[in-house]
C-alpha cells in the first residue's frame, strides 16, 4: 500500500469502518511507515480533543416552544367530542356518566404520554452541556433563578444531609410547556426533580413506575405535580422522594 | 367508524413526537454547523420537522436520525441558494474564516509537539470554518456519530466520495487547528 492511499484509508481505520482484510493492510502499511503512524495518531488526537470538547448547540426553548405548536395537539379535542357523540348515538348512558368514563380514560392516556415525556426530557438532560442552566449547590440561588420564568416556582430544597446533592436548576419542556427542573446528584446519579402546577390541590401519594429503564416517582401535593426520574434503584428513588417530602412538610410547619 | 378515522392522526402525533423530538437538539446542531447562523438554523430545524411530520406516513426507518438529518440537509440547501439569489446575500464566510488557510494545507509533517487543546468555542469555530462539502460530512461524522453508510444516505454520495471528502476534511481541519496553535503560542 501506498502512503497516498493510506492516507485516505487510515480515517476508515479509525472510524472502525473497513472490514477486516483491509484494516490488517493498513495497520501494516502504518506499522512500518512512521509518517503515516504519526499522521494517524495526530488525527486520532484531534478526534479525542473534539470529543471531548462542548462542540455542540442546545435547541432554543422557543424552537421546542413553535414545533410543539405547530404539531397537532396529543390532547386532541375531536376525538373527545367523538366518543361523547359515540355513547350519546350508541346507547342509553347519560352524558355525565360518559364524560366521566372519558374523563378517566384519557387522563390515563395524559399520565402516561407525560410520563414518556419526563423521561425524554430527563434523557436529553444526560447529553454534554444540557443538565443544568444554573449551576449552584445553594437552594437560595437556584429558587431565585426560576422567578419569572416559571408560572410557579418550584421548590427548591437542600438535601446534602439526607446524601442527594443539589447541583442546580434548569427550564425544560414537557406536555407543551415549560416546566421546572430541580437537579440532585446521589453518587454518579443525576435525579432529574420535574415541577409543574395542577389545578387540582389534591394530595395524591407516591407511585413509582419504570420506563426505559428509568424509574419515574410522581407525587402531587399544594396545587403542584412532581415527578422525580432517575436511574437510581427505585429503593433509592423512593428514598429520595420519601426525604424531600418530609424536608417539605418540616419547612412549611417551621 | 368515525372514531377510529379520527384516532389516526393523535396517534400519529404521538409516535411522531417519540421518535422525531429527541433529535431536536442534534438537528439545531446539524443546522448551525450548516447554516453559520442561529436565526437561519432555527427556521430550518422548524421546516424540517414541518416537513418530517408531513411525511411520515412514508417513513420506514431503520434510524430516525439520518432520516431527519436528509431532510434537514435538503432545507438546508434550498436556504443555500436563496442566498445566493437574494441581492443582499452577504458572502458566506465563516467569521475568522479569512485568517484561516482554508486551501493551504499544512505540510503533511506530522509536528513534533503535542496538539493543543482548545476550548469549545474555539474547536466550533474551527470546524465551522470548514470549506463546505468537507464540513458536512465533518460534522455528520465527528459531531453526529453517523457511520459512512449512514452519512452517503444523507448526502445522497456513494460511500467511497464520503471516504475521501472525511481525509480531506480531517487534513483541512488538522492545518486550521495547528495555525490556531501557532497563533495563540
Amino acid at each position: 500500500m501506498t502512503c497516498e492511499e493510506a492516507k485516505v484509508l487510515i480515517h476508515a481505520l479509525i472510524d472502525g469502518e473497513l472490514d477486516a482484510g483491509h484494516a490488517r493492510e493498513v495497520e501494516a502499511h502504518v506499522e512500518g511507515c512512521a509518517h503515516c503512524a504519526a499522521l494517524m495518531k495526530e488525527y486520532q488526537e484531534i478526534r479525542q480533543a473534539i470529543a471531548e470538547s462542548d462542540v455542540r448547540y442546545k435547541a432554543p426553548l422557543e424552537l421546542r416552544r413553535k414545533i410543539e405548536k405547530a404539531l397537532p395537539q396529543p390532547q386532541a379535542a375531536p376525538t373527545r367530542r367523538s366518543v361523547l357523540r359515540g355513547f350519546a348515538m350508541g346507547s342509553a348512558v347519560s352524558a355525565i356518566a360518559a364524560t366521566g368514563l372519558v374523563a378517566i380514560v384519557l387522563r390515563n392516556d395524559d399520565e402516561q404520554r407525560i410520563e414518556n415525556e419526563v423521561v425524554s426530557a430527563h434523557l436529553r438532560s444526560l447529553q454534554a452541556g444540557h443538565l443544568i442552566d444554573v449551576v449552584s449547590t445553594d437552594q437560595h440561588t437556584v429558587k431565585p433563578w426560576f422567578n419569572g420564568k416559571l408560572d410557579v416556582s418550584p421548590p427548591v430544597i437542600d438535601l446534602t444531609a439526607q446524601g442527594f446533592t443539589l447541583i442546580g436548576g434548569r427550564l425544560d419542556y414537557v406536555n407543551a410547556r415549560e416546566i421546572g427542573a430541580v437537579v440532585y446528584k446521589r453518587r454518579q446519579h443525576v435525579i432529574n426533580l420535574f415541577v409543574a402546577q395542577t389545578a387540582s390541590t389534591e394530595r395524591k401519594t407516591a407511585q413509582t413506575s419504570t420506563l426505559q429503564g428509568f424509574n419515574i416517582r410522581r407525587w402531587s401535593d399544594r396545587g403542584l405535580n412532581y415527578w422525580a426520574v432517575s436511574d437510581l434503584g427505585a429503593d433509592e428513588l423512593s428514598e429520595f422522594g420519601d426525604k424531600f417530602e418530609s424536608a417539605m412538610r418540616a419547612n412549611k410547619e417551621g | 367508524m368515525v372514531v377510529k378515522a379520527s384516532q389516526d392522526d393523535p396517534e400519529k402525533t404521538r409516535r411522531f413526537r417519540e421518535a422525531a423530538l429527541p433529535y431536536l437538539d442534534d438537528a439545531y446542531t446539524l443546522a448551525r454547523y450548516l447554516l453559520r447562523d442561529a436565526a437561519d438554523a432555527e427556521d430550518a430545524v422548524q421546516e424540517c420537522y414541518l416537513r418530517a411530520y408531513k411525511h411520515f406516513d412514508s417513513y420506514r426507518g431503520p434510524a430516525m436520525k439520518p432520516w431527519l438529518f436528509a431532510i434537514l440537509r435538503n432545507v438546508c440547501r434550498a436556504e443555500y441558494a436563496r442566498r445566493k439569489t437574494a441581492p443582499t446575500a452577504v458572502e458566506e464566510l465563516p467569521e475568522g474564516g479569512e485568517q484561516t488557510p482554508l486551501w493551504n494545507e499544512a505540510p503533511e509533517t506530522p509536528e513534533k509537539q503535542l496538539l493543543r487543546r482548545f476550548d469549545g468555542d474555539t474547536v466550533r469555530k474551527l470546524v465551522a470554518a470548514l470549506a463546505e462539502p468537507f464540513r458536512e460530512t465533518f460534522v455528520l461524522r465527528e459531531i453526529q456519530n453517523l457511520s459512512y453508510r449512514e452519512i452517503a444516505d444523507v448526502a445522497a454520495v456513494p460511500v467511497g466520495t464520503v471516504m475521501s471528502r472525511l481525509a480531506r476534511a480531517r487534513a483541512m481541519l488538522r492545518s486550521a487547528w495547528l495555525a490556531e496553535q501557532e497563533q495563540v503560542k
